[in-house]
């Protein structure tokens, strides 16, 4: 339990429902990552889901491209305590990209072009949550914010969220990512305030 | 600003980390914003130094509001990626913009006699924007730091560099890294980190040997 910080009152407030535990709103877009920003051309870029037994399925940006599209409009949360509400993406989900993909795997470790790779529950993919995002706000998704493709799962601490990502990789066992070794929560529930181990 | 606070069973930390700072209102409103340390480990203490934003919620209560002797919670320390371990092998080259100066200056801080060789290249506006001036100049002067300032506004009189945004010739030094590459370690605001990045990818640092940090009102 929190003690009372003396003299703080905050901010005025009307509590927004839709804002998580510890999160404040932002109205700009802040940009974090853990290194350059990777370029990857749309001639060179490929995304590849690779299952428990080996089999690898891959698309091309064409590929991606002729596969249908859904723009959602969804909250991120970030684990640096920023929320922004109402963001508008574009891309394919990701029941569509697992369609034809036999697995048993209960988890994904997501590999991005640059090294970075973070580790969710397959379940966390399906069913509507989770999207390759390759446009925001209406325009093509820009390099520092994970484009030419990043995830989008924005029920989770945005982390989760990898940008220029390059491949999913299915397994039976959990393995943690890049910042989930490094002190980070294993799933990130913004709701839960799952920000780091212990949480 | 800086706030020095003494932490009961502090487990200690590493230059470059940072830690989250959570105010609770009595309604139990709480803000939680992330500062990164500003000095090594001594004891209990942990130094930081916090940039003032305008209309911030939690830095204007720091600067405004606390008093000697208030208790504030803090939460870490949290970061394993950007941070220079003491005895860690190889050079290292920090690469600062504005207040992204204070997690590198934890590990400038943080050297000793055996320590290798560290650049520090920090961007600012003009002089007067500085931070740990004396502090800077007294390390420059005396012992195995280099550090070399980028006035991108104005610059002092007589610097040699003209002002302007940070740029490939600041990144180089004669007889510094040579065979034996640094790794490199970029904190600052968006646009700042993202360019000097890019210029050190395109000098031919590897990018595994880059660690960023972003710095910001809205960035830890």
């Amino acid at each position: 339990m929190d003690f009372v910080t003396r003299g703080f009152q905050g901010r005025p407030r009307g509590r927004d429902e839709r804002l998580p535990p510890g999160q404040y709103l932002t109205g700009d877009f802040p940009v974090l990552s853990a290194g350059p920003t990777p370029g990857v051309d749309h001639d060179e870029w490929e995304l590849w889901v690779a299952t428990e037994d080996g089999t690898r399925h891959t698309w091309s940006w064409q590929e991606l491209m002729a596969l249908p599209a859904e723009t959602v409009t969804v909250d991120i949360h970030c684990v640096t305590s920023w929320s922004k509400l109402d963001t508008e993406w574009r891309g394919v989900s990701l029941d569509t990209l697992l369609a034809d993909v036999e697995t048993a795997a209960d988890f994904a470790l997501v590999h991005s072009y640059g090294g970075y790779t973070t580790n969710l529950p397959l379940e966390d993919l399906l069913d509507g949550q989770a999207w390759v995002a390759y446009a925001y706000d209406g325009d093509d998704l820009r390099p520092e914010h994970g484009g030419p493709a990043r995830l989008l799962v924005p029920h989770l601490y945005f982390w989760k969220s990898a940008k220029w990502v390059r491949g999913i990789e299915l397994m039976l066992e959990d393995s943690p990512g890049f910042w989930e070794q490094l002190g980070y929560h294993d799933y990130g529930d913004p709701w839960r305030e799952q920000r780091y181990q212990g949480d | 600003m800086t706030l020095v606070l003494d932490v009961d069973g502090w487990p200690g930390h590493l230059p470059g980390q940072h830690v989250d700072v959570r105010l609770t209102a009595p309604d139990g409103y709480t803000a939680t914003r992330s500062y990164s340390v500003s000095a090594p480990e001594r004891a209990n203490r942990v130094e930081l130094t916090v940039q003032r934003v305008p209309d911030g919620e939690v830095s204007g209560f720091l600067a405004d509001g606390l008093a000697v002797g208030d208790a504030v919670r803090l939460r870490g320390p949290v970061g394993g990626w950007f941070v220079w371990r003491p005895g860690q092998p190889g050079p290292v080259l920090l690469v600062a913009g504005g207040s992204g100066v204070v997690p590198v200056m934890a590990m400038l801080r943080a050297r000793d006699v055996g320590s290798p060789p560290f650049r520090l290249v920090y961007s600012v506006r003009d002089p007067d924007d500085v931070i740990y001036r004396d502090e800077l100049a007294a390390i420059a002067a005396t012992d195995g730091a280099d550090v070399h300032l980028v006035h991108t506004r104005r610059a002092p009189d007589g610097d040699a560099r003209p002002t302007g945004r940070l740029r490939e010739t600041d990144l180089v030094a004669a007889g510094w890294g040579g065979d034996d590459p640094p790794t490199c370690y970029v904190c600052g605001p968006t646009g700042f980190v993202e360019s000097a990045a890019d210029l050190l990818v395109g000098l031919g640092h590897a990018a595994d040997r880059i660690r960023t940090e972003r710095f910001g009102p809205s960035g830890p």
